[in-house]
């Protein structure tokens, strides 16, 4: 028999069926309706892990997303899933999981040497080691990690795929427990569109792990089946199970992750892994149960403590026989049941342990009656055992529950079920700005106030009776449909409960005393996952740490995959008493979605490769791709780079594009350009304000270079604006900067200047640019088109005309980024594959050259043009840049005022300057330091750095932009650039203009 | 995410809209006029206050047009939307 603690009958399971799987390489079987955590324990695994910091042994805790120690990494290769909880993972046939943290296993683990060092490693230990000397962290840190950690990520991609959902739903209730299950009946009922989504597989929370209790006068789980069948019967209601809620965001809008295919073998699975509902709700149902707290005692980290609740759930919802002998220490009613559930099973039970000197509740007198030892006003200070454990230390606790006192009784034992009582799981009444407050008669953190339209029913609100969590459900559904629907509604309906479970308040109990103070004995473990004891939180008191924000952060309370679910109130509290404070007074952390941790897949969606982003490409795309261009990206849009010939690599390639357009022709798709058509009456007066030079007089036909400056008087953006009538202008912006530039000017128009009759179209898609350069240019030009003149005198430089190009309307700029003669040609985009054919046939006889970006670099750099963006940062002036003539004088514009500002009249600004490498074969990095002497003392005061640098293969030389410190008077200095590799090179300050300085070459 | 009122589309997803800070900030007439710091100021600061904002939206995945929301920036609730132009509304009382 291979399940060997299996219970012979009960829970549900499909005992006809086995699975096969396999844990840290051993081979086990289960049934569905396991979990891989039930399976487990019902092969009698109990040992599933080590701890991160001390390597202590670790057992199953925990029966849902709580659990802190059973974190395994499940499959192998791209679909392996780091960090799964054992108790959430469904099993299914073949799965394979491994614990994540534990080298070569959990049994003989050769990092647990770290636990007789554990005196040693207090809270803040690797603060305080590590961060000193200065720099070594960096090189400790590496073998940190590798001794603790997690699990692993993939490092393959990611096989699925991932899917959205938007949704709408008058009601949305999260969590299908109990209170979820009446809410969501009442509301169903109430004809409100209902959406009712549970993190397991089957609805019913707490409800599938009781035993005796009666809804309606059927066995609770059959109850649930029941509700299930009913609302799935309703139209009107959806229901999403494996889905957890797991933000709560601004104005109802709710993220939900739907696990669909994790359940089936590898082999089985199909369609989208994972769904992300997208909801907006009217109203909100918060009906997410409540977490069992642990009890905080000497060795509670022993594989064999449990809470009392998952004690329950794997007795009677998995029939797992969790052990021979058991102990339950409680400080309330609940954990009786475990008592009762246990002794049903045929589990022995030594003793129930209770910290309250009187229990007289219905649970306490049905375990006397059982003939079950309760020990009252007693507390379990200390567990035993080695990797398992063996017994229970038991003290009685004084009346002021400071103090232990009288002699130890040792109770012989493998299974402690323990319980400290209930807290709500108000995590999304949190997220969704609500304020949780500590109640103090119920010892626990209840929702406050609802900020948003919402309200919390069941556990997750205080009520941990199962008849009010009914009652609190149904009632709570009906009134958020009424609220959503506004409509008359029928009562709530009336769920009955039996047997009858009132429960006698508890006795809060948040660190068990020992007989020795805390940090001296054994440890009493908070948060299990961190390594976090009782003793770390006092530590952190003693050296001062006031804010619970910053003792998490000290002492890692409530990191990790379990976020503080199961000791993190307990951790509050021991610091509140440390501080002699109230739990009220101490708080909580924040709680931040996610409610569980989510796969990145979930949050991507389909949003991935492709479909991340839209790729533009220019009518002339497929040309380019058949003449062999590399593209780069710029923005959006794929440009090509160079067009390398056979044998060429990009620098060949670019000295050949680039000499072509000096010296014969060259022609480059400039169709990215952002281009603006503006028209109105007012459109010169608002060139006027957006640009720093003026407008007014520009004559129609005519085209001018435009700076644009934000209101800092800094560069924003620049470009060449055609006047193609009195009230009509072609604006062109860069590439990158076409949307930004857009919206700008909207913004102003609408928001400054509504009075202002001008009018904005985007035109950048509608027209394709193909720039013709080089002094063959006008004889390309000439060849394609022959009803314009294109004599110097009939279409002087920085004008445009209109003509017919291969049989298309084209608007022909004579403009230059370039240098040299130049005209570019703008006809509808959806012919510019045409036109640029044309061209290509045109310019053959004079050896058209195709160029791409790298070259139209070079080319602009040799002419000092600056890119706005790579040679401007946004803390640049016009100024800066040695432009002083484009700033208009007698008129305002967005940023003159802020040019006469002290700072922006600094002399020693970063200026634009060229830089000449002493060897004229080396280039420059971009973005490298410029100093003036590489060897001074460090740190060697920056002088500049390389904003744009390449070599010029029409100079034979590199040359480079830089911005350097009143570098517009240090023309001739020589200046150095020290180099990563140690190297230093040196250079010497030049005007920006490598070539033409006189622009000669572009006025023929 | 918030569901912001646009005044000429009506309500639509926050994802929609990009955010242009506090509004009615008034270009100055006369610039030359101001000292560097009240220039300064109207460059760079802005209330920031805790709860009742006038601030200004653009609908930019929609028809394109900015409009002055009164916000709270604690809570998030938006009290009113208005169209560039329209006054500010009076201090909640």
């Amino acid at each position: 028999m291979s399940q060997r603690h299996r219970l012979a009958q009960g829970g549900r399971i499909d005992r006809t069926r086995r699975l096969t799987f396999t844990f840290n390489g051993r081979s086990y079987e289960g049934h569905p309706g396991d979990t891989l955590a039930s399976a487990l324990l019902a092969n009698g695994v109990t040992l599933v892990a080590r701890s991160w910091k001390y390597h202590r042994p670790r057992g199953i805790v925990a029966c849902g997303v709580e659990e802190p120690n059973a974190v395994v990494q499940l499959e192998t290769g791209a679909r392996t899933v780091p960090n799964a909880r054992a108790t959430e993972v469904e099993l299914y046939e073949g799965l394979v999981a491994s614990s994540v943290n534990c080298w070569p296993g959990p049994e003989l683990d050769l990092m647990a040497a770290a636990r007789l060092f554990s005196r040693l490693m207090p809270a803040g230990f690797y603060y305080k080691t590590f961060m000193w000397p200065k720099g070594l962290w960096m090189k400790y840190e590496h073998y940190i990690r590798k001794a603790s950690g997690l699990g692993h990520s993939p490092t393959e991609p990611d096989p699925d795929a991932y899917d959205k959902m938007n949704a709408h739903c008058d009601v949305l209730v999260a969590g299908g427990g109990p209170a979820g299950l009446a809410a969501a009946l009442a509301a169903g009922k109430a004809g409100a569109r209902v959406i009712l989504a549970d993190q397991q597989a089957e609805f019913g929370g707490t409800l599938l792990s009781l035993r005796e209790t009666a809804i309606d006068g059927i066995p609770a789980a059959q109850w649930a089946g029941q509700a299930v069948q009913r609302l799935s019967a309703m139209a009107n209601v959806r229901l999403l199970a494996r889905s957890t809620v797991f933000g709560y965001h601004d104005e109802n809008f709710l993220t939900i992750a739907q696990r669909r295919t994790d359940h089936l073998p590898p082999g089985e699975r199909s369609g989208a892994r994972e769904r992300t509902w997208r909801v907006r709700a009217k109203q909100v149902v918060l009906a997410t149960g409540a977490l069992e707290r642990p009890l905080v005692f000497g060795d509670n980290d022993l594989p064999g403590v449990m809470l009392a609740s998952a004690v329950s759930c794997f007795t009677n919802r998995h029939g797992v026989r969790l052990g021979g002998r058991a102990v339950v220490f409680t400080n309330n009613d609940g954990a009786y049941a475990a008592a009762l559930d246990l002794h049903a099973a045929g589990v022995e039970v030594a003793a129930v342990v209770d910290a309250r000197p009187a229990p007289e509740g219905a649970l306490p007198r049905l375990v006397r009656d059982a003939g079950i030892e309760v020990v009252q006003g007693a507390v379990v200070t200390r567990a035993r055992g080695a990797k398992r454990l063996t017994g229970a230390h038991v003290m009685a606790l004084d009346e002021g529950g400071e103090r232990v006192h009288g002699p130890v009784r040792t109770i012989d034992c493998d299974l402690l079920a323990m319980s400290g009582g209930w807290s709500p799981a108000v995590h999304l009444h949190a997220q969704s700005n609500g304020r949780p407050r500590y109640d103090e008669a119920r010892a626990c953190f209840v929702p406050g106030a609802s900020n948003q339209a919402q309200r919390s029913a069941g556990a997750c609100n205080g009520r941990f009776d199962l008849e009010s969590c009914l009652a609190e459900g149904a009632a709570s559904g009906l009134e958020a449909a009424r609220l959503a629907c506004a409509a008359a509604l029928p009562v709530a309906p009336r769920h009955s409960v039996s047997p009858a479970t009132r429960e006698e308040p508890l006795r809060p109990l948040w660190l068990v005393p020992a007989t020795q103070p805390p940090g001296h004995g054994a440890k009493q473990f908070v948060d299990p996952q961190n390594d976090v004891a009782a003793s770390d939180i006092l530590l952190a008191a003693r050296e001062g740490y006031r804010s619970i924000e910053h003792v998490k952060r000290y002492t890692a309370l409530g990191f990790g995959t379990d976020q503080g679910k199961l000791g993190n109130i307990n951790g509050m509290a021991i610091l509140a008493q440390a501080l002699g404070q109230t739990i009220a007074e101490t708080g909580t952390t924040t709680f931040r979605p996610n409610y569980t941790p989510v796969t990145f897949g979930a949050i991507a969606g389909p949003d991935l490769g492709e479909l991340f982003e839209p790729v533009r490409k220019t009518a002339m795309h497929a040309w380019h791709e058949e003449n062999g261009a590399l593209f780069e990206n710029v923005g959006q849009w794929k440009r090509p780079w160079y067009f390398p010939r056979a044998g060429e690599d990009l620098h060949s390639a670019v000295n050949r594009e680039c000499l072509a357009a000096r010296t014969g022709v060259g022609i480059m798709d400039a169709s990215t350009l952002g281009k603006i058509d503006i028209k109105g009456p007012d459109a010169a007066t608002f060139l006027n304000l957006v640009y720093t030079n003026a407008w007014s007089k520009l004559a129609v036909g005519r085209c001018r270079y435009g700076i644009m400056l934000d209101e800092n008087g800094m560069v924003m953006d620049d470009g060449v604006t055609t006047r193609l009538g009195e009230n009509h202008f072609l604006m062109t912006t860069t590439t990158g900067g076409a949307a930004r530039v857009m919206a700008w000017l909207e913004r102003w128009l609408q928001t400054e200047w509504p009075h202002f009759k001008v009018y904005l179209t985007s035109v950048t898609d509608h027209l394709a640019t193909a720039a013709v350069v080089g002094p063959k240019s006008r004889d390309v030009l000439r060849a394609a088109c022959t009803d314009i003149d294109f004599s110097p005198e009939a279409f002087p430089f920085m004008s445009y005309r209109e003509g017919t190009v291969a049989g298309v309307h084209a608007i022909v700029t004579r403009i230059s980024f370039s240098g040299e003669l130049a005209y570019e040609v703008n006809v509808c985009a959806n012919l510019g594959r045409h036109v640029w054919n044309a061209l290509i046939e045109a310019g053959k006889p004079f050896g058209i050259t195709p160029y791409g970006t790298e070259a139209m670099h070079v080319l602009r750099a040799e002419k000092g043009f600056i890119i706005v963006g790579q040679d401007t940062d946004g803390s640049v002036t016009p100024v800066d840049l040695g432009m002083d003539w484009i700033i208009g004088k007698g008129k305002d514009f967005i940023g003159r005022r802020s040019l006469h500002r002290s700072d922006t009249r600094r002399e020693d600004r970063k200026q634009l300057v060229g830089l000449l490498t002493e060897d004229p074969k080396t280039v420059l990095p971009e973005g490298g330091q410029v100093v003036k002497d590489a060897s001074a003392p460090v740190p060697v005061p920056m002088e500049g750095h390389v904003t744009s640098s390449y070599f010029s293969a029409f100079l034979d030389r590199s040359i480079a932009l830089a911005l350097v410190k009143g570098g517009a008077k240090r023309h001739g200095e020589e200046v150095q650039v020290p180099l990563a590799d140690g190297r230093v090179l040196r250079a010497t300050i030049a005007p920006p203009v490598f070539v033409d300085a006189e622009g000669a070459r572009q006025n023929v | 995410m918030l569901i912001i009122p646009c005044p000429w589309c009506g309500p639509r997803e926050q994802t929609e809209f990009a955010y242009g800070g506090e509004a009615h900030i008034v270009r100055p007439k006369d610039p030359d006029a101001l000292s560097d710091e009240q220039w300064g100021d109207y460059v760079f600061m802005r209330r920031n206050p805790k709860g009742r904002l006038l601030e200004q939206w653009a609908h930019a995945f929609g028809c394109r047009r900015w409009f002055n929301v009164e916000r709270d920036t604690v809570s998030y609730a938006i009290t009113r939307v208005y169209k560039p132009g329209e006054p500010a509304p009076e201090e909640a009382r």
